[in-house]
């Protein structure tokens, strides 16, 4: 059988130009025969050699850190960036999902919305006529159809979004982790819509996070590491393999244009279960006071999901401000985790763009045995640690 | 398997047009033009009447000032028929050059998150603006029944050949200023300056005959909406037409389309990294 899609040493290189602002301005462009100093940009391969085959029906996984180049193979094969090097052969038509409601527009109605958004996937008009209906009853808007995107709550502009995209029926579907938002039922139901589709013999390429779900949809799966496969193997053995290895030590990460992370401190030294545990968080930022709107930490489990966050919005006049530095310190009380390890993320939002980074650090806890029987293993204990005490 | 199905993306090999393609993707032409069109009017009151208000005021306007009084010749047109028959292929071209020339920056969203051959946008943007054209038209008729102006029976190559020069002059700047603003956001303050300049270059509210110099008139009709708007107006005013200016105007017309299309192709595959 041939592959659906062969994908032969792909690589994508960008130009990073450390210019003053994001995109080029003409004077910019017509000044630089005349600079004395070369210019400074550098190249950055964002994808190196990356080749595989999928197979008609299989489902694949995507993994790998923030930055391991996920998105921007997920771009090539989508067609909306070329590669630098490289071929790709699809046969067969794909649709990407690369965000779900693209085109979305608050002014049209829902059914205006459906068919546009329709359109754009890939949809024939005849096939979202056909499939019109199934549509409106998936999303579950049926009473606002005609009502402009605009009045509608986040939760129903997602739903039709999804169920749009749900009605899709091309060869291969690519999908970036459209399933980290919504509320869980929507979640769960959006999940098994998906394994229809695998169950229906078509290919699917998974990117996210979230590795249970990776697990659940995904036959084989491709582990990217700085651009390149770090490995390619069936979904269990790679989600293991992903588990073992430990974030390194936090690394600068730009958080907005202005803004970066340059250290995260999660207690000191050992972090036992049930304890007090301080933190601190530097973020350091160039020429203009960052304006912070919200900041929560974030603790996810090694598979991706959220165990709980730190809202810090009541404490932004404790940070402490610098001329090119902001601290946030304090304590978390009462760290009642079950020994084990969790990855700690980062909820922003800063200068009005609002963003979110999960993969900042891992942390183990300790065990911290209160009890003098024998303990079950932590697999049977859940995450969170809770204590009886006698009525007395 | 249907043969447009199986696509090869090659980092060594590019096509310039790929036509099959752009018929593949037929409908999102209608889908554009038709949100754009849905957009543009909704939530105001009068709706598609603006289509129509806006040139008849322009009208109104032109013809108390320049026909009225400052007595602009009108090629023995009355100045009200002479000045619209000029302002519905200017509206034409300006509002389609206008937006096609800020459609992919508008629509970058789209751009990051999709692929379509990105040829849609911009032409989606001047179908838009030909959906006004044809509101305005409507305006236009009456307005002849009004004046019980006599036409030639050429108006029916006439009016369609030069709607058609109308679209290939808005087509070929908008792309090249289409893939120019997503490069360069200087564009942006350019453009309106841009159509200002090109609205008195071009025979809108005058006729080229009142230009005494020779000189000036080849620079007027080196711009490619005065073939469309001389060839609209032959068969009301029967005045016979400059071959050489015509020429002229419709080899610039044809450059800078090709000029417009080439540019835009050769930087289509990076406007999701600029935009």
């Amino acid at each position: 059988m041939k592959p659906i899609l062969e994908v032969h040493e792909l690589a994508k290189k960008y130009r990073i130009s450390h210019l003053s602002s994001g995109y080029l301005s003409l004077r910019e462009r017509m000044v630089r025969p005349f600079r004395l100093q070369k210019e400074e940009s550098e190249d950055f391969w964002a994808l190196r050699d990356i080749s595989f085959d999928v197979y008609p029906g299989e489902s694949i996984g995507i993994i790998g850190r923030n930055g391991a180049g996920k998105s921007t193979l997920l771009k090539i094969l989508s067609k909306i960036t070329p590669p630098t090097r490289g071929r790709i052969i699809s046969r067969g038509r794909i649709a990407s999902l690369l965000e779900v409601g693209t085109g979305f527009h608050p002014e049209l109605t829902g059914r205006e919305n459906i068919f546009f958004n329709g359109s754009l996937l890939g949809m024939k008009r005849r096939e979202i006529e056909t499939r019109f209906d199934e549509i409106v009853s998936f999303s579950g808007v049926e009473k606002f159809l005609d009502t402009p995107l605009k009045h509608y709550s986040s939760g129903m502009q997602l739903r039709l979004a999804f169920s749009v995209a749900a009605f899709l029926e091309p060869e291969t579907l690519i999908i970036d982790e459209v399933l980290a938002v919504g509320d869980a039922d929507f979640q769960r139901k959006c999940l098994g819509k998906m394994e229809d589709v695998s169950k229906s013999g078509r290919t699917i390429l998974f990117v996210s996070h979230d590795l249970s779900a990776v697990e659940k949809l995904c036959s084989r799966t491709v582990l990217l590491q700085a651009g390149t496969i770090h490995m390619i193997a069936n979904t269990s053995e790679v989600v293991n393999h992903y588990l073992q290895k430990k974030t390194p030590a936090v690394t600068e990460r730009e958080l907005t244009k202005n803004v970066w992370l340059t250290n995260i401190t999660f207690g000191t030294g050992r972090i036992t279960s049930c304890s007090t545990v301080p933190i601190s968080i530097a973020l350091s930022y160039e020429s203009k006071l960052p304006v912070i709107t919200e900041f929560c930490l974030i603790i996810y489990t090694l598979r991706g999901y959220r165990v709980a966050i730190i809202d810090l919005r009541d404490y932004f006049k404790d940070f402490e401000y610098t001329s090119n530095q902001i601290l946030v310190r304090g304590l978390i009380l009462n760290l009642n985790l079950v020994q084990g390890d969790y990855q700690i993320g980062l909820h922003f939002g800063i200068d009005y763009i609002v963003g979110e980074v999960q993969d900042i650090a891992t942390i183990a806890i300790d065990d911290n045995p209160q009890t003098s029987i024998q303990r079950y293993s932590p697999q049977y204990r859940g995450v969170m640690e809770l204590s009886f005490k006698k009525d007395s | 398997m249907k043969e447009h199905d199986e696509f090869v993306v090659d980092a060594e090999k590019r096509t310039l047009f790929d036509w099959q393609e752009l018929w593949y993707y037929k409908e999102l032409f209608y889908f554009f033009t038709w949100r754009d069109i849905k957009i543009k009017y909704k939530q105001t009151a009068l709706g598609f009447l603006w289509a129509i208000l806006q040139p008849l005021l322009m009208m109104i306007i032109f013809t108390v000032f320049f026909g009225r009084a400052l007595g602009v010749p009108s090629q023995n047109l009355p100045y009200p028929v002479f000045v619209l028959s000029g302002l519905l292929l200017w509206n034409a071209f300006s509002s389609g050059l206008t937006s096609s020339a800020n459609s992919m920056l508008n629509n970058a969203p789209i751009i990051k998150k999709i692929y379509f051959p990105r040829l849609i946008i911009p032409v989606s943007s001047i179908l838009v603006a030909l959906f006004d054209f044809i509101m305005s038209f409507a305006l236009f008729i009456i307005l002849l029944i009004f004046y019980k102006q006599p036409v030639s029976l050429n108006v029916f190559w006439c009016w369609p050949v030069a709607l058609l020069i109308t679209l290939i002059a808005t087509l070929g700047p908008g792309c090249l200023l289409a893939a120019l603003n997503v490069k360069y956001r200087d564009f942006r303050y350019i453009i309106p300056f841009l159509v200002q300049v090109l609205f008195f270059l071009t025979p809108v509210i005058y006729p080229v005959s009142v230009l005494k110099y020779p000189l000036l008139q080849y620079a007027l009709v080196m711009s490619p909406m005065y073939a469309a708007v001389e060839l609209f107006r032959y068969p009301l005013t029967g005045v016979e037409i400059n071959v050489t200016f015509m020429f002229i105007s419709l080899l610039a017309g044809v450059m800078i389309l090709i000029v417009g299309l080439v540019y835009f192709k050769r930087t289509e595959d990076y406007f999701a990294d600029f935009a």
